[in-house]
């Protein structure tokens, strides 16, 4: 009896340590340098390589990776949800890339938000809110967390607080107006003291733009639109300040971030109206481009534009990859894209120049070359035409939002790649044409791959051509020599040296882009497909009998 | 200028009125509503004054692209009060400054982009503009009923929800091309008479189809022509998806069909259902479902894809090689 006593005593001495070592959540430094067994912001870390230093699961044992435990997410059904739906109410699809702190992963689909023991895949809370707006159908990529607060946008542009032990909201803020069909997507990213979000829309010549928030107020810190205003850079490539503002540039990917340059690297989106050239005559900036920004102030350092005048809705809306290479001996900073439009790009990020530029698709044909500036030249005779415009790459684009992923070890850019075309329409001739203005009439999917680029070059050092076609999938890289993907319904082990297909696993849905991490001294390879989690973990004989040593060990 | 801050003073108006709305449906945050919708900054922030005769404006006016018939049937909007609407908006005068599609000209602002015309539901807001002294007719209350606003505000929504809806959106005439030449290129270069025939498989196509779905179509080669896909249709029949289809599969001229070798020699042909670097599954002609793991490189599997043609023709077709086989097959009435 006593020692019971004792024990409990402990136990209670002990419950608000363990909990204050809970709460303290995600630090600075944490996401600086993210221990192995956390996942602290959408890619894993600032650089958004999505690579692994990881290498407990190899190319050598990756044939003995076995499921963990599954586990399903059911969303919440609307109040108005017609009964007799079946089981279509609540379905949902996990698109982006879960968090795991302290043990716990912390994901989202569109209105819903989640936490689950990553030991059992037991749901702990799950967060609902009904969507208000006008906005279309989008992917909602995730959540971003500071200290113990979780932060997500959703769709109708509502940025939530979550607290992450009880899943109880803790405020909410207007970003946009939904009724205006702003439209938002993005995981928010924090870096410092500021939770940056992003937001856009097509549907009415919005005007996208990034902004900081407060973490603990939600007030605004700044905001950078990403189209110039009367007397600002970049004005000049619009025929005025009214197309301008109303020129779209939408923000709804997640960025890199360098903490030594303090530069918030982002990929935007189109410009608007979006099929329709004629009311912005110019190159649009900063439309369709890389740009980099002070995380401080939302002050712009440089910019590279991916897609001069943009018509065919590609935007430069795809993972910013940076990369600590070498480049004709000299070690250089950089920042890679594979971008919607077909061209991968290496650029110095130090200061936006190209270092790189050349198409990774074999079926491009809307370019004339690079300009002074080193981007590409777009070819007028591609813009969208009464009679049609037949181009390469279609909106779905060479590649998308799905992340690339870039290994340090193998100096190696991965990227899911589609060949699908369109012909593009222009429906609205008016000298001041709004919305899409044209019609993308898709007619292919095309073969599609997962390549391999050499990122001091571009070139393609390896390819797998899916049997069955294929397009843009999120992919990890780890240390023990693979590479993570997906394709239809499979999630694939590559060796990521050579393209050896080496272990795969068939699931329930297309996984998403995997997350690696060391749990309970075991490698984890965790991925979503639709509305469902999969944890996969060596099950190598020398493992098992290891683990049954350690079992039988004496306590 | 002045023309300017008439603009001006509208869309503080609309800003002030928006922000009342977007306030009056919001979680009650602490914070400056106002941020919440971005707008054209500073330069516009002058104190309006009083509106003067406007100059004719030179763009806008003559504006034809608005709201189509799909536009005003998905809205879910009376279609008798659109079309009074648009009567009303044109007899008012409305589009002599705010364009004759409401996409507003260089005098006026735009109505269709505008938040306070979008915030509407039933005319409160837009009726609000509206029963107040108008500047542009020299500050007074348009002469309009309770019913004309309330048309007019109806047609705008419509305006609204066509222009963002691009599922709502009508093809103009896409026919641009040369009949000539594109019959040229039919018989000759473009080696479409290899496969098909005017008077046979595409007797008629003219008729059957508008013309940017027969663009759509023979460019490539049909609805099914995905290419490098295509798979997987067919497995299942009716009854819920329930039952395994096990009928003959139907072979047209567009159907892939695949040829299966196993190590030992044995070949089907079929039809894929799905065939990946993992397994191959097809049903053969007799409509027997048949899957092989492939994974230590066998069965091979031959694809054989009949629009391969067409992939192949599009790598060095020019759009207007494309408008001209389009504005031929057109005349195949």
């Amino acid at each position: 009896m006593k020692t019971r006593h004792i024990v409990l005593a402990v136990f209670l001495a002990l419950a608000p340590i363990a909990t204050l070592a809970q709460s303290a959540g995600v630090t600075e430094s944490m996401l600086l340098n993210p221990p192995p067994d956390s996942w602290p912001t959408h890619h894993g870390d600032y650089s958004a390589r999505r690579f692994s230093e990881l290498k407990v699961i190899n190319d050598t044992n990756v044939q003995y990776l076995s499921l963990d435990w599954e586990s399903r997410v059911t969303g919440g059904i609307p109040a108005d949800a017609p009964p007799g739906r079946g089981g279509l109410a609540g379905n949902v699809r996990v698109a982006g890339s879960p968090l795991l702190v302290n043990g716990m992963l912390y994901f989202t689909a569109n209105d819903n938000a989640w936490a689950m023991d990553v030991r059992s895949g037991r749901i702990m809370w799950h967060w609902y809110r009904e969507s208000t707006g006008n906005e279309p159908i989008t992917s909602n990529k995730g959540m971003g967390m500071y200290g113990n607060w979780l932060y997500l946008i959703t769709r109708d542009n509502y940025l939530v607080s979550i607290d992450a032990t009880t899943g109880a909201q803790r405020w909410i803020v207007p970003v946009a107006d939904p009724k205006q069909y702003y439209f938002s997507s993005m995981a928010p990213i924090i870096i410092k003291n500021h939770v940056i979000i992003g937001t856009g829309g097509d549907s009415l010549d919005l005007s996208g733009f990034l902004q900081a928030r407060d973490p603990e107020t939600g007030e605004i810190q700044w905001t950078h639109y990403n189209t110039p205003r009367e007397g600002g850079p970049g004005i000049e490539t619009w025929p005025n300040e009214y197309a301008a503002a109303h020129g779209g540039g939408g923000a709804w990917v997640q960025g890199a971030y360098d903490p030594e340059l303090n530069l918030y690297y982002y990929g935007t989106a189109n410009p608007n109206p979006v099929y329709a050239p004629q009311s912005r005559k110019g190159a649009d900036l900063y439309t369709s481009s890389i740009i980099a920004i002070n995380p401080d102030t939302g002050g712009m350092a440089w910019y590279y534009q991916a897609s001069p005048h943009d018509t065919h809705d590609w935007d430069a809306a795809c993972d910013t990859v940076l990369i600590d290479g070498t480049i004709n001996g000299k070690a250089r900073k950089l920042l890679a894209q594979a971008s919607r439009n077909g061209f991968f790009f290496v650029l110095d990020r130090t200061n936006g120049k190209k270092i790189v530029a050349v198409p990774f698709v074999d079926t491009e044909n809307w370019s004339k070359g690079l300009d002074a500036r080193g981007e590409p030249i777009p070819d007028p005779a591609k813009e969208p035409s009464l009679g049609g415009s037949l181009a390469w790459p279609n909106a779905g684009s060479a590649t998308n939002w799905p992340p690339p992923s870039f290994s340090p070890q193998t100096g190696l850019f991965y990227v899911g790649t589609g060949e699908g075309y369109a012909i593009f329409y222009l429906t609205d001739t008016d000298e001041h044409p709004e919305g899409y203005a044209g019609i993308e009439s898709a007619l292919g999917e095309g073969p599609g791959s997962i390549k391999a680029l050499d990122y001091r070059t571009g070139k393609i050092v390896w390819r797998h051509d899916w049997p069955n076609g294929g397009s843009a999938v999120g992919l990890l890289s780890t240390a023990g020599n693979l590479v993570f993907c997906g394709n239809a319904n499979n999630l694939v082990a590559f060796n990521a040296r050579n393209g050896k297909i080496l272990w795969h696993a068939g699931l329930l849905g297309s996984p998403n882009a995997p997350l690696t991490f060391m749990l309970d001294g075991r490698q984890h390879v965790l991925v979503f497909a639709g509305d469902t989690a999969y944890n996969f973990v060596l099950n190598t004989p020398a493992l098992a009998a290891t683990t049954r040593a350690a079992a039988k060990k004496p306590e | 200028m002045k023309s300017r801050k008439y603009a001006v003073l509208l869309s503080a108006a609309a800003l002030a009125i928006a922000a009342i709305a977007l306030r009056a449906q919001t979680p009650a945050p602490p914070q400056n509503q106002t941020e919440a919708r971005p707008q054209i900054p500073a330069s516009t922030a002058e104190t309006p004054a009083p509106p003067a005769p406007n100059p004719p404006p030179t763009v806008g006016t003559n504006a034809t692209i608005g709201a189509t018939p799909a536009a005003v049937r998905q809205s879910g909007e009376d279609p008798a009060a659109v079309a009074r609407g648009a009567e009303a908006y044109a007899t008012a005068g409305c589009g002599s400054c705010h364009g004759a599609t409401g996409k507003g000209t260089d005098i006026a602002p735009d109505l269709v982009r505008s938040p306070l015309v979008e915030d509407d539901t039933k005319g409160e807001l837009i009726g609000a503009v509206l029963g107040q002294p108008h500047p542009k007719n020299g500050g007074t209350k348009p002469s309009l009923t309770d019913q004309q606003i309330s048309d007019i505000a109806t047609w705008l929504r419509v305006q609204v929800y066509g222009a963002a809806m691009r599922d709502t959106y009508q093809y103009l005439n896409i026919v641009v091309g040369d009949p000539q030449k594109g019959e040229a290129l039919f018989n000759g270069s473009g080696k479409c008479n290899s496969c098909h025939s005017v008077t046979g498989d595409l007797a008629g196509i003219g008729s059957k189809y508008q013309p940017p779905q027969l663009q759509s179509l023979w460019i490539s080669g049909g609805a099914n022509a995905r290419f490098g896909r295509g798979f997987g249709r067919g497995l299942l029949t009716g009854n819920g998806g329930m039952l395994a289809d096990t009928s003959p599969p139907e072979i047209t001229p567009s159907t892939i069909t695949i040829t299966v070798t196993l190590a030992d020699g044995q070949k089907f042909t079929g039809v894929p259902v799905t065939y990946n670097d993992f397994y191959v599954a097809f049903r053969d002609m007799s409509g027997a479902y048949h899957s092989f793991d492939r994974r230590g490189g066998w069965p091979k599997v031959e694809v054989h894809n009949p629009l391969q043609p067409h992939w192949d023709l599009l790598k060095h077709l020019t759009d207007d090689e494309m408008h001209d086989v389009t504005a031929y097959l057109v005349t195949l009435k």
